[in-house]
Parts: C-alpha cells; sequence; structure tokens
C-alpha cells in the first residue's frame, strides 16, 4: 500500500482546523518540514502547519509560489471547482452543508420524503418477490 | 449683601455706623413702621407618644418603570412556534400576537392540532422560521382580560357534604369561546392549506431522535 497522495507544488488541499476550517486552498510552496504555504483565489497567501490540510486527489500545473492571477488561472484549466464538487469527498461536504442550514420543517419535510421513498421500494421488492415466487 | 471686606484680621474695613447703613434693616424697619416683624413661631408640634428605638430613614420609594416585555426578534406575528412545556409540550402552534402582559397569543389551530386560543410564555417557546400567512386573520378581540378566570362563589358546605368530592361543577367551555375558536381558525386554516405539507407539519410533535444536537440545529 504505497502512498498515493504526496505533497508538492500543485497539491490542492482541504484546511481541516483553525480560522479557515472547510477551505481549499492548493500549496504553493514548501517551508520546512512541518510547514507549507498556501494559498486560494480569495484569501492571503499564508503558511500552515501540515497537520492542518488534508490531501486531496486533485493537483494542478503550477510553478513555485506563483502571481494570484497565475494561480487563477491554473486552477481554472485544471478546473479543480468542478472536480472537487463531482468526487464523492466533495459531494459528502456539500451534503452535509446543505443539511446544517435546513429549517425544522424541511426536516419535516425530508422526513416524509424518506418515508415516501422506503414504501414505495417496499412495494416494487413485494412485486419482484411475487414475481419470483 | 456683600460681607465686610477686612484690612487685617479682626479689622473691619467699614466702621459699625457704615456697616449698619450698608445692612439696610433700618430700611426695612421704616418699611414696617418702626420694628423689624417678627416672624411667627408655627405652633410646636404635639410631642409624639413613642419614639422608635433606632433612627432609620424611610425607604424613598421606587421610581423605576417596568419596561413592556422585550419581544425575541425571531418571533413575528405567523411565526410557527414549538412550545416546550405543559399540556402541550412538543406542539407546534402558530403565533398570533403579543399581549399587553408580556404573554404570546397562540393558537393550534384547534382543528389541526387540538391546540385552543391560549396565552404562552416566550421563555418556554423556540420560535422556527416557518411564517404563515395572518393577514386575515382578526385578533383584536383577544386580551388578558379574556383569558381570566370566572370568580367562583363558594356555597357554604354542610358536615355531611364536606366529604362528598364529586359534587364539583365540571368546567364547561362557554359557547361564544368555542365560536370565537372556530372564527379565528377558519382565516388562518385556509392560510395553512395553501402551503404543501404545512398541515401535517403543524398537526405532529416535534422530538429529539438520537444524533440530534439541539445546539447545532437551525430552526
Amino acid at each position: 500500500m504505497p502512498f498515493k497522495r504526496f505533497v508538492e507544488i500543485g497539491r490542492v488541499a482541504l484546511v481541516n482546523y483553525g480560522k479557515d476550517y472547510g477551505r481549499l486552498v492548493v500549496i504553493v510552496d514548501v517551508v520546512d518540514q512541518n510547514r507549507a504555504l498556501i494559498d486560494a483565489p480569495d484569501m492571503v497567501r499564508c503558511q500552515i502547519n501540515f497537520k492542518r490540510l488534508s490531501l486531496t486527489d486533485i493537483k494542478i500545473d503550477i510553478k513555485r509560489v506563483p502571481k494570484k492571477t497565475t494561480l487563477i488561472k491554473a486552477m481554472e484549466d485544471a478546473d479543480v471547482k468542478n472536480k472537487w464538487e463531482n468526487s464523492s469527498w466533495g459531494k459528502k461536504l456539500i451534503v452535509q452543508k446543505r443539511r446544517a442550514l435546513l429549517n425544522d420543517f424541511d426536516r419535516f419535510k425530508v422526513m416524509l420524503a424518506r418515508i415516501k421513498r422506503g414504501g414505495a421500494i417496499r412495494q416494487e421488492l413485494a412485486k419482484l418477490k411475487k414475481a419470483a415466487a | 449683601m456683600a460681607p465686610p471686606s477686612k484690612l487685617s484680621l479682626g479689622i473691619k474695613r467699614a466702621s459699625r455706623s457704615h456697616t449698619y447703613h450698608r445692612r439696610g434693616l433700618w430700611a426695612i424697619k421704616a418699611k414696617h413702621g418702626g420694628a423689624f416683624p417678627k416672624a411667627e413661631k408655627p405652633a410646636a408640634a404635639a410631642e409624639p407618644k413613642f419614639y422608635p428605638a433606632d433612627d432609620v430613614k424611610p425607604r424613598a420609594p421606587s421610581t423605576r418603570k417596568a419596561n413592556p416585555t422585550k419581544l425575541r426578534s425571531s418571533i413575528t406575528p405567523g411565526t410557527v412556534l414549538i412550545l416546550l412545556a405543559g399540556r402541550f409540550m412538543g406542539k407546534r402552534v402558530v403565533f398570533l400576537k403579543q399581549l399587553k402582559s408580556g404573554l404570546l397569543l397562540i393558537t393550534g389551530p384547534f382543528k389541526i392540532n387540538g391546540v385552543p386560543i391560549r396565552r404562552v410564555n416566550q421563555a418556554y417557546v423556540i420560535a422556527t422560521s416557518t411564517k404563515v400567512d395572518i393577514s386575515g386573520v382578526k385578533v383584536d378581540k383577544f386580551d388578558d382580560k379574556y383569558f381570566a378566570r370566572d370568580k367562583k362563589t363558594k356555597a357554604k358546605k354542610t358536615e355531611g357534604e364536606l366529604f362528598e368530592t364529586d359534587k364539583e361543577a365540571t368546567k364547561n367551555l362557554p359557547d361564544f369561546k368555542k365560536d370565537d375558536q372556530k372564527a379565528l381558525d377558519a382565516e388562518l386554516i385556509k392560510a395553512i392549506e395553501a402551503v404543501p405539507d404545512l398541515k401535517t407539519y403543524l398537526g405532529a410533535r416535534f422530538s429529539l431522535r438520537d444524533g440530534d444536537k439541539p445546539h447545532e440545529m437551525t430552526f
């Protein structure tokens, strides 16, 4: 079981602790054994400990410490946003965010929908069982 | 009149006659026909029979004015509230208006979840962000006096009757209150049925399930 996601310039990572929790960032330089320089289109470039990053599968093609406009263009060329939102990890996070904002009424409607879906599934299953019998 | 100035300690600038003239008592005497007017002494108050042991100052009455109860900004007319205590704990009801006493006027509506027109304290309520349109509902006739208890006239009980407990008259809701409920709810139910699933939502009770974190839930 070799490693597949490496810390390298251009690696897209998710911040998993601190003020920028949940933000997608790009590693643009390595400071030392523990810290990296990260950058994202809507934040000031800063250093962060590797322990605060979760590496993703996405990598973009940039040189060491690019200009902001270069970084943005490279992210668009690699289509980071869509790759992330279509990955199962990214989809999970979007669903989590949406669930957290649900109203009490929304939660009720979700419950009704789940019951309805379960009922439909069970009906189909019963039909199939009957057909197989 | 300004006090006489000093030349040195004990030596005044003006002489006795000069000071007398400056003081002007002669003018007051002349005005009142030669003598200085003596003020009438007020009649001496009778000696009180009782002197308290300690000299305590009487407490000054408080000038504090009570402010009207602040209504939470999340509670506006038409908001769906979740009741947290009492007979209707967990029921989702519609808020109508805040009464003068500070209590909230709510209704089930009665046909949907069995909660009548009632008063409830803000503290025992969670305000959800779901709102019902109550522009067509008239709530002007409801105030705190509407909900006041009727004074019971206690009939004198004889010795034998004291131990009879089932003679107490059962409380019946007066007809005009039942009619008020129907009239109020008629408009409200129309507005509720316009929104899909809202009727079943109001008919269901709220409860916490496994995994629910109320401090993280948005209502």
